[in-house]
């Protein structure tokens, strides 16, 4: 039992882990959250509107997305992103874009799904009156929506929204099934070269656990500060 | 899109020589619902008794099950899934770890394993949560008609935290059912890897996760209503009966 431990191999492969790695799988979370969060609201803001067909649209798009397993996702737009990009510019052949660009697209896509489940329960915490009083005042729905309404809602959701961006850093890890080096790509890929699974596999779940464990108690802190009172 | 469309694909013979595509996808189908169903079996039975453990009287025992959760829960599961298959075997001593790695079907045992504690500590979350949104009168009312504590949870505070987190639980069955889709990592056939395999066997990608998604589709659909219907039937007169399942993931 814990025989032929080498720790010494995580030394040596400290940079290559983090500044490979994790810088990946940060850069994708970051840039996932912020723009899911962006089109999510959106989505949102769809699903909850009088338009008949948008609100279908919107509706269909994230019970569809919500009712499939993220690595299915993963494959559908790494084999999808191609012909969109193709379709995007008018190119005649599909467009080779990259693992970085295809996880990108797909996390972002996937999440604004999430996102939306949350912002629509963030916008209707807000009671309906103060929807009238803004049109009431003559404000538009853009302004009702931009200066009243939006604020709070994401205000009342940050701890939500956080909560589930740590869980989106840890799906980022699904990466491996289209062979992206993220932080668990790189740790697995030292494994298979070095035949150290036992050392590399452990410390990842260390430091995944800990960067999780220290994030949801930040969100929890956070989540008593910002409470608004109804 | 310059793609060729081929439909007919599903029909056509798989490279096994004896079954359709269809068919693969059906296989594959089967695996994910057992590997979701017999976990699901773990993760309710030992979910439900962390999820007691941290409302007991003692602050140890919550202390535990506080940590089970966060255990569980702050660790990415395609990580977990490569620590049962890839890491168990080696640390534990060598005749054990011989045996575990010659079980036939290992990657369903690990996966049913892996996810069925995943989950366990979800399910405990939910139950912990059912239980406090109780009044405190239920259980001491329990106790004062002489009920000891293990009798009050059976008889007086579970039937009503079960029924409360129905919906939460609907959610999480329909997480389990996706997350053992991770399983094609170590090698399970489950329904995402059928696709994946006919893809690669047909090359008719899309045509492949369309099969795939409509299934689970309807998998989803199934237990929704499912769920709904077993809601309604033990619902509890005079309780708000409750919504649909919430969103998680």
């Amino acid at each position: 039992m814990f025989t032929n431990i080498d720790w010494d191999v995580i030394l040596r492969s400290l940079p290559y882990l983090f500044f490979d790695g994790m810088r990946f799988t940060v850069t994708l979370t970051l840039l996932a959250t912020a723009v899911g969060i962006v089109i999510g609201t959106v989505l949102a803001m769809l699903r909850l509107s009088n338009l008949p067909g948008l609100s279908l649209v919107a509706g269909s798009y994230v019970n569809l997305i919500r009712s499939m397993p993220l690595v299915l996702v993963i494959f559908w737009f790494f084999f999808l992103v191609p012909y969109i990009g193709q379709w995007v510019t008018g190119g005649s052949r599909p467009i080779q874009v990259g693992a970085f660009w295809s996880a990108l697209v797909t996390f972002t896509l996937f999440e604004a799904a999430y996102f939306c489940e949350i912002m629509r329960a963030g916008i209707q915490s807000i009671p309906r009156g103060q929807v009238q009083a803004g049109q009431a005042l003559g404000m538009s729905y853009a302004t009702t929506m931009g200066y009243i309404i939006l604020p709070q809602a994401f205000r009342n959701m940050v701890p939500v929204l956080l909560t589930q961006t740590i869980i989106l850093f840890q799906d980022t890890s699904l990466v491996y099934v289209i062979s992206v080096t993220d932080f668990l790509g790189a740790a697995s890929k030292i494994a298979q070269r070095d035949g150290r699974l036992v050392e590399m596999y452990l410390f990842a779940a260390i430091i995944y656990f800990v960067i999780s464990l220290a994030a949801s108690r930040g969100v929890r802190r956070l989540q008593h500060r910002i409470a608004i009172i109804h | 899109m310059s793609y060729n469309w081929n439909w007919g694909i599903f029909f056509q013979l798989s490279p096994d020589g004896t079954h359709t595509y269809a068919q693969l996808l059906l296989f594959g189908a089967g695996w994910t619902l057992a590997t979701a169903l017999s976990a699901w079996l773990i993760a309710l039975t030992i979910g439900s008794f962390i999820g007691v453990l941290r409302t007991a009287p003692s602050p140890w025992l919550v202390r535990l099950g506080n940590a089970y959760v966060e255990l569980f829960r702050n660790i990415p599961l395609l990580v977990q899934m490569f620590l049962w298959y890839f890491v168990l075997p080696e640390v534990v001593p060598e005749v054990i770890g011989d045996w575990l790695k010659q079980i036939t079907n290992a990657s369903f045992y690990n996966a049913v394993v892996c996810l069925g504690l995943y989950t366990s500590a979800r399910v405990a979350e939910q139950v912990k949560a059912g239980i406090l949104s109780l009044r405190s009168g239920q259980r001491m009312a329990g106790l004062a008609v002489g009920l000891t504590l293990p009798q009050t949870y059976r008889y007086v505070l579970l039937p009503m935290a079960f029924r409360i987190i129905l919906p939460p639980l609907t959610s999480e069955f329909l997480n389990i059912i996706k997350n053992s889709s991770i399983a094609l990592t170590i090698g399970l056939v489950e329904l995402t890897a059928a696709a994946r395999s006919m893809q690669e066997f047909s090359f008719q990608v899309f045509e492949a996760f369309t099969g795939a998604t409509v299934i689970y589709i309807v998998i989803n659909i199934v237990v929704v209503n499912g769920m709904q219907l077993i809601e309604r039937r033990v619902a509890v007169p005079g309780f708000i009966s409750m919504g649909r399942p919430a969103a998680a993931h």
